[in-house]
Formats: C-alpha cells, structure tokens, sequence
C-alpha cells in the first residue's frame, strides 16, 4: 500500500502562558493534545469545531509553520519534522496554504502579479503559467493582475489567496477557514471554485471550519476536535448522518435550519455551560462536564478513539446508538 | 396593533452612499420581524437611523413608534424613549460594556437612569436580570467585571441589560454572530422564552437564514437598501418570489437534506467588479 499523502500521528502543541515581571511560567494551553490524522490524494479532510479547539493549530502544524511540542508529520512517507528549512523548501511546493482573511494574508504594497510571482521566486522557479491563465483559472480577470490588493471585493481578494497557493501545482492545500469571512453568496462561488480546482488538479484539501454546512458541501471525511482533541472521524454521510459522539451530535443540532417549520419541531441538544480552559481540561473525556451522557467513568478515564464500523472512528465510552 | 412603522426611510452618508433606500416595515407589538441580507445591504443603518443613532447621515422618511413620530425628535425625548422603550443589542458584547465597571452596577445604571431608583434596588434588580438571563450565581456574578465572562455569557449580560426595563421593542443587531454554535444555541433559546414571557416585539437583523427561520413570524429581504421582498416566515421560505431570496436560501450549505454537487449561486456580481 502507498503511503499516505499526508500523515500526522500524535501531534501535541503546548503553548507556555507567562506572568508578571520575571515571565515566570504559570502554565501551559494544551492547544493540540495528541491528533492523528491521514489525507489520501484527492480527498478533503474536514476538520470542524469551535473556538479554542485546536484546529488551526493543527492547520500549523500540518503546514509546519510552527513546531509541534511533540508528535510527526509526514508527506508521501517523507517525515518533515526533522527537516531544517532548506531541505524543507522544496516540500512546501507540494503542501500550501489558504487562510482566512483574505486582506491580512496579501501584501497591501504588492500588485497581484507580484504576489502570484512570489512562491515561484521562493523556490528559485520561472513561472510554467503565466500570471493571466492563473486569475482566469480562479475567475478573476487577467487585467486584475496590475492591481492592488484593496481594489478587491472580499470574495476576489480570497480568489488571490487560492491562485497564490495554486501556483506551484500543490498536491495537498491546507484551507483554514477559508469561508467565514465572506457573505454566503460568496462563500458558495468559492465553496464551487475549491470543488472544481479539486477536480481538475487532483486536489487534496484539509478544509478547516465551524460551519458545519461548509464542511458537508466540501469534504469526503470529516474529523471533529474538541479542546484540543479529536472525538469523532467518519466520512461525510455517517458523520452527518449517524454521528456516534454526544458533542457531534450537540454540534448538529444547534446548527439552525434555514426551514422554519423544521426548524421549530426539531429536538435540540442544548448544550450547558461554555468550554473548558485548554489551561486546566478536565480529567478524563474533555467533554463530560458538557455531556449530556456522562457518567462516573468518564471522569475517570480518558476515552481514546476506537474503531466502531469500518472507517468511524469515536472517542466516547459510551456513544450514541451503541449502548 | 402596529408598533413600528417606517415609511420611506432613506438614508444617505456623505460621498453620495445611500445605504437605504426608500424602505417601509411593520412590525405589530410582540411579534418578532426578521431583517436579513449580506453585508452592504443597510440592515444594520436601518437599524440605527430607528434608534436615531446617525447625527451624520441625512435620514428622511418616516419613523413611528407606539404612534409617536421619532424622526426629528429632539435628542433629550429620543434618550427617554431609549433604554426604556426601545432596547438594543449588538454583534460584540465585549465593545458595548465598560470594561471599569461590575457588569451588574452596569444593567443598574441603566435601569437608575430612567426609573430614578437607589442603588439598592438597581443591583436587585441587576440580580434578578442576571438570573432570568440563566448567569449561574447572579449575586456573585454581578460584581464581575465583564472580562471575566465568556462570549456567550456576556450577550446574556447584554440581554439582561436591554430587557432590565421592560421595553416594548428589542432590536436584535446579528446578536449570534460572533458566537460558536453550540453558545448560539444557548442564546436563541433564551431569546425565544424571554419573548414568550415579557411579550417584548423584536426587530431581528441578521444575515444567517436559519436564525430568521427558527424565531420570525415576518420576514423582510434587504438588498442594495431596498426590501426585496417580505411576508410572514413561512411564506418568504416555502414560496419566495424574488429571485434575490430565491438565491440566497439555496445557496446555503445545509447540515441536512439532499447533497447537491455544487452549490446555486446568485450571479457573476461578485466577479465582475
């Protein structure tokens, strides 16, 4: 069997939190606590969940633009973590990055030619395509290539972001909320626009987002984190579907349906309380103090993902429709 | 009976933007009207020039609530009536409270300033918001300040704070947006009882179609500052006409249904600018 294309096993990032005058160290963020996850060529791992839950730490970590406390990363069976920048550069061809804000993440004083230049001067490349058939690949115009940044609507400006990363004919594009900025009519262009770049160059995104409709319309399986773990991983309709984990299932129906007699005959799962800290999670399952299912062992023991059919993975001790 | 009425409003900024565009709404006492649009749309204007909070926009048209005209209205009368009976709040909890004071001196100050009571019973009364809000230990809470409370919790102090006097009208400007799912959850539950319970009318601005689905009786379709279309819920959803609101319910990317390929979109607008 071929390696996968990308394989992270263990990962975990602690972030020390400093006090007062002599930076004493007061504790640590367990921001990322122990992910595994793999993508196939092609494929689109969704990573969803709420604020603080780790996820676009791991979207750093997989692109390697911080270093993990501990855990691995590989590409094609190439492990990065131990690759100084140099020989780390060439990997960057095959693993790119779209970000959020679309704004913060172009260079204000560079025209658009000079920002779809940039990762070929990096790699010490010419350019295999010029800049015009790159915006016309993304829908933008090829006189667009002269302008600046801030003469872009915010859809456009994330078109560059998305051209930028194309540039070098990844194999694998990390997307970290690449959506939720941007209007829903825009967001659906662009949702399109990621499916039809997928297709036509053989595409594996890892789509990073809290909008679980988003993460439906794009992903072929889904992994869902919770502070700082992940409780659930199945492919899009078993997730959507028959979702095993309580905090999945919460997730799911806080969603609200834009169907109003739906919408109000549902039954909601309404969770209580807000979020643990990432400074002090709670022993056993991260999620019992909002669980509705909780029980004495949860709080003793720690649940640990487990396989429950071919390719549902769920970190439960007691998930939904197997007890 | 009609609470609001706004006829023709129009607001214009300087540099020629006209943000809203000859809009009318109604909404009858106790009833929850949905505003929704994208951004651009001049929901959230129409909101403020309701509440004559525009002292640079030119604003026409007509604003009346409870029979009273509010457009011209002098500044001391238009204070009188806010708080008391018009409420309003916004998308970022933390920007609209003063991070120097206890978030329950902060709903008694309200509450002090048109009801002319002591202190005592400003934080009684306080408390009691707190509780009703679902803050767990309002006593002790209410002398928090409102760094220490979450997101979600402080749009429950928000809340606490606009329905401390009992208005007639909430305005409601994307009062979920900034929060994550499960919180908003939270919060739209506690919005659906609390309007069960005081009968408070709400003006609801937001741009999530589900939210407007699961708590407006009337629906209102702004675009380009104009309403493209309104009617009761049920009607704007199962049978739009407006090619607009056509377009922007099905572009949605939904959590349950059929799984289309690609998702509708609205026109080529956005890239061709």
């Amino acid at each position: 069997m071929n390696a996968p294309l990308l394989q992270a096993r263990d990962l975990v990032k602690r972030f020390p939190v400093r006090h007062g005058l002599t930076r004493r160290l007061a504790g640590q963020v367990r921001a990322v606590d122990g992910v595994s996850v793999r993508v196939d060529a092609g494929e689109t791992l969704g990573l969803v969940g709420e604020s603080g839950c780790g996820k676009s730490t791991v979207a750093r970590l997989l692109t390697r633009l911080i270093e993990p406390t501990s855990g691995t990363v590989s590409v094609s069976g190439r492990e990065l973590t131990t690759l100084d920048g140099r020989l780390m550069r060439p990997v960057r061809r095959d693993l790119q990055m779209i970000f959020q804000d679309p704004y913060s993440s172009l260079n204000p004083r560079h025209t658009v030619r000079q920002i779809l230049t940039a990762p070929y001067r990096y790699q010490g490349l010419t350019p295999d395509e010029p800049v015009e058939e790159l915006l016309e690949r993304v829908g933008l115009r090829p006189e667009h290539a002269a302008r600046y940044p801030h003469e872009f609507s915010g859809g456009q400006a994330q078109r560059i972001g998305i051209a930028r990363a194309l540039a070098l004919r990844p194999r694998l594009v990390v997307c970290d909320e690449p959506v939720s900025a941007l209007d829903v009519s825009v967001q659906a262009q662009i949702l399109n626009l990621l499916k039809d770049l997928q297709q036509e160059y053989g595409l594996a995104y890892v789509f990073i987002a809290h909008d679980l409709g988003a993460v439906r319309q794009i992903s072929t399986r889904v992994a869902v984190m919770y502070l700082g773990t992940v409780v659930e991983t199945a492919d899009r309709d078993t997730l959507y579907g028959r979702a095993a984990h309580p905090y999945t299932h919460a997730l799911l129906s806080a969603v609200p349906l834009p169907d109003p007699d739906a919408e109000r005959a549902r039954e909601r799962i309404v969770l209580r309380g807000d979020l643990p800290s990432p400074l002090a999670p709670p022993s056993g399952c991260p999620f019992r103090t909002r669980c509705p299912r909780a029980a004495d062992r949860c709080a003793a023991e720690r649940p640990l993902l487990r396989t429950i059919a071919s390719g549902h993975e769920v970190a439960c001790h007691y998930p939904e429709g197997r007890t | 009976m009609t609470l609001l009425t706004v006829r023709d409003l129009t607001v214009d900024f300087a540099g020629g933007v006209r943000a809203v565009d000859g809009l009318d709404l109604d909404l009858a006492a106790g009833a929850v009207l949905g505003v929704v649009g994208e951004s651009g749309s001049g929901k959230s204007v129409t909101s403020l020039a309701v509440m004559g909070l525009l002292p640079d926009a030119r604003v026409t048209g007509e604003v009346r609530f409870d029979g009273r005209r509010l457009t011209g209205l002098d500044g001391r009368s238009l204070r009188r009536l806010r708080g008391d009976r018009i409420a309003m709040i916004f998308q970022d909890p933390l920007s609209c409270l003063n991070p120097y004071y206890p978030v329950g001196f902060q709903i008694a100050e309200a509450y002090r300033a048109h009801r002319r009571a002591g202190r005592r019973e400003g934080h009684r009364v306080a408390v009691r918001m707190l509780d009703r809000v679902g803050i767990p230990e309002p006593e002790r809470r209410a002398r928090a300040y409102p760094h220490e409370f979450s997101g979600g919790m402080r749009q429950r102090v928000m809340i606490a704070m606009a329905l401390c006097l009992e208005p007639d009208l909430l305005i409601a400007d994307e009062p979920t947006t900034a929060l994550d799912v499960t919180v908003q959850a939270q919060i739209l539950e506690l919005l659906r009882e609390l309007r069960e319970m005081s009968g408070t009318a709400v003006m609801l601005i937001t741009h999530d179609m589900g939210v407007v689905a699961g708590l407006a009786d009337e629906v209102v379709v702004m675009y380009g500052g104009r309403a493209v279309e309104r009617g009761p819920v049920r009607e704007v959803f199962y049978r739009p006409r407006d090619t607009y609101t056509k377009g922007l319910l099905a572009c949605v990317p939904r959590v349950d249904g059929p799984l289309p390929d690609r998702l509708p979109t609205l026109s080529a607008r956005e890239v061709t600018a």
